[in-house]
């Protein structure tokens, strides 16, 4: 497996745009803190950059690299390898090459400007977003054969999960404004991973203004170390399931 | 040694590209794979690499079912039909590559990377190589690793005749040595000094699978070009 992941990163290393990517992140990160002496207001602008660019980024990139590797992928198969090994491999190099440039790009400005929990807590949410994004796009690149229509269907889950479900859970929400909806609610949370980091990050904020309406009822709910303990363990979830149906999906297809 | 494939079909949507195929391959013999366009040659050979997995049925490698398997592939050379290399790698960093993911113990032949003259152009990147030049690493590879079986599909196409003719007599010198090789071709004149079995296949279906002589008896043909003319024509 090792080896198989040394290539990948290489290749990855070798496309420039990993690189880019690190470079934007750092100049976006160190312009948030150098414009306004309150660091909790930089890091609060760099959860926006954590919570929408960067799963932007994940997927997109992700799933263009699954097909663009089509050619690296028929030729190991043919090879002495397991599937297995060849499809973790090209997750881990992704996920782990994506999560460097985030770490550099905004986790090395974050220690050095606000160094506290919320600033830890952005890094995790980011890590978190840029491992379960790429994992979904792995899922997304495999189910469909069509490299546009899969760049299509990898857009739309950005949008889904950035815009369109919190839309729908304002939808449901006033739908049934008379009947008592914080159960539930934690329960819709749960399948949004980019609204899973935002509490997780709010929660130690502690800006209950900014925290909406899921975020208030998962503090009234949980508590403020049970919520962080809880969407944590969703987030887990969140990052194993997608690369999980991905692999089976994957030992199972014609190449 | 010997691959045996029972009762294989493969259906992709509506097209059935295998049909309860059931083929006995043994090692020392040269295996020709002829059929029509479509008729299910490739899709025989991935299943037997295990890049595609029948529908029903089962293959086995050495009395092993193949399926969860993947050790197996050590043993086997390939040569796709269209080989298609990562394109931004060099043709040394591909040889490198594969190198190192096998990992084999046993000493490569370099043999044929030397005849083609493979050194001299190592530094070139995939995306510049001509569909020929292709064709001479897909083979150089597939021969590296000294496989004890051969899986060539329409090796010589886009290859010029003085490569051709390289590869033909190191596919000769490879059975000589007592491996299994099977090999799809459209050229069957090429094919008469080359193989000892011949297996015909139809719209998925296998047709026959007999040795030469055995051919050449049921047709009254010497050569297998005029001997298969014989049977299409039959049909």
């Amino acid at each position: 497996m090792k080896t198989i992941i040394k290539y990948v990163m290489l290749d990855l290393l070798r496309n420039r745009i990993v690189l880019g990517y690190t470079f934007v992140l750092l100049i976006i990160s160190f312009g948030v803190f150098n414009m306004d002496a309150n660091t909790t207001k930089g890091v609060l602008s760099l959860m926006n950059i954590a919570l929408i660019f960067v799963p932007l980024v994940s997927i997109i990139f992700s799933t263009i690299y699954v097909y663009n590797s089509s050619e690296f992928i028929e030729l190991l198969v043919a090879q002495p390898l397991k599937r297995k090994t060849l499809w973790m491999s090209i997750y881990t190099g992704l996920a782990f090459s994506l999560s460097l440039a985030f770490l550099a790009g905004v986790g090395l400005p974050v220690l050095l400007y606000s160094f506290s929990v919320t600033g830890l807590m952005l890094i995790i949410s980011g890590l978190f977003q840029t491992v379960i994004f790429a994992g979904i796009a792995l899922l997304a690149a495999v189910k469909t054969r069509d490299k546009s229509k899969g760049i299509g269907v990898a857009v739309l889950l950005w949008f889904l999960f950035t815009l369109i479900y919190d839309a729908i859970v304002m939808l449901v929400l006033f739908q049934f404004s008379d009947y008592p909806m914080e159960k539930p609610m934690i329960a819709l949370t749960m399948f949004n991973p980019v609204d899973l980091s935002r509490i997780l990050m709010l929660l130690k904020l502690d800006i209950s203004a900014l925290m909406g309406y899921t975020g208030a009822v998962f503090l009234d709910f949980f508590g403020s170390t049970n919520g962080i303990l809880f969407s944590i363990a969703a987030l887990l979830l969140w990052t194993i399931a997608p690369v999980w149906a991905s692999l089976k999906y994957f030992q199972k297809k014609d190449l | 040694m010997m691959i045996i494939a029972s009762n294989v079909t493969k259906t992709f949507g509506k097209l059935k590209a295998l049909d309860d195929v059931s083929v006995t391959c043994n090692k020392g013999h040269a295996i020709a794979l002829i059929g029509p366009n479509g008729s299910g040659k490739t899709t025989l050979i991935k299943t037997i690499l295990g890049m595609v997995v029948p529908d029903s049925g089962f293959i086995t490698f050495d009395k092993h079912n193949i399926l969860h398997d993947w050790k197996y592939r050590e043993r086997i050379g390939y040569m796709p039909q269209i080989g298609r290399y990562p394109e931004s790698m060099s043709i040394a960093q591909v040889l490198e590559m594969m190198r190192d993911i096998r990992n084999s113990p046993s000493p490569l032949d370099e043999e044929l990377i030397e005849q083609f003259q493979l050194h001299e152009i190592e530094n070139k990147k995939m995306r510049t190589l001509s569909g020929g030049t292709r064709q001479k690493v897909s083979a150089s590879l597939a021969f590296l690793f000294n496989p004890d079986v051969l899986i060539l599909d329409e090796p010589t196409a886009g290859l010029d005749p003085l490569a051709a003719e390289i590869l033909k007599q190191k596919i000769i010198a490879e059975k000589e040595k007592g491996k299994l090789i099977l090999i799809t071709s459209h050229i069957l004149s090429e094919l008469d000094d080359l193989v000892s079995e011949i297996i015909y296949m139809q719209d998925g279906k296998l047709q026959f699978h007999k040795s030469l002589e055995q051919l050449q008896e049921d047709t009254g043909k010497v050569k297998i070009a005029q001997a298969i003319a014989q049977v299409m024509k039959k049909k």
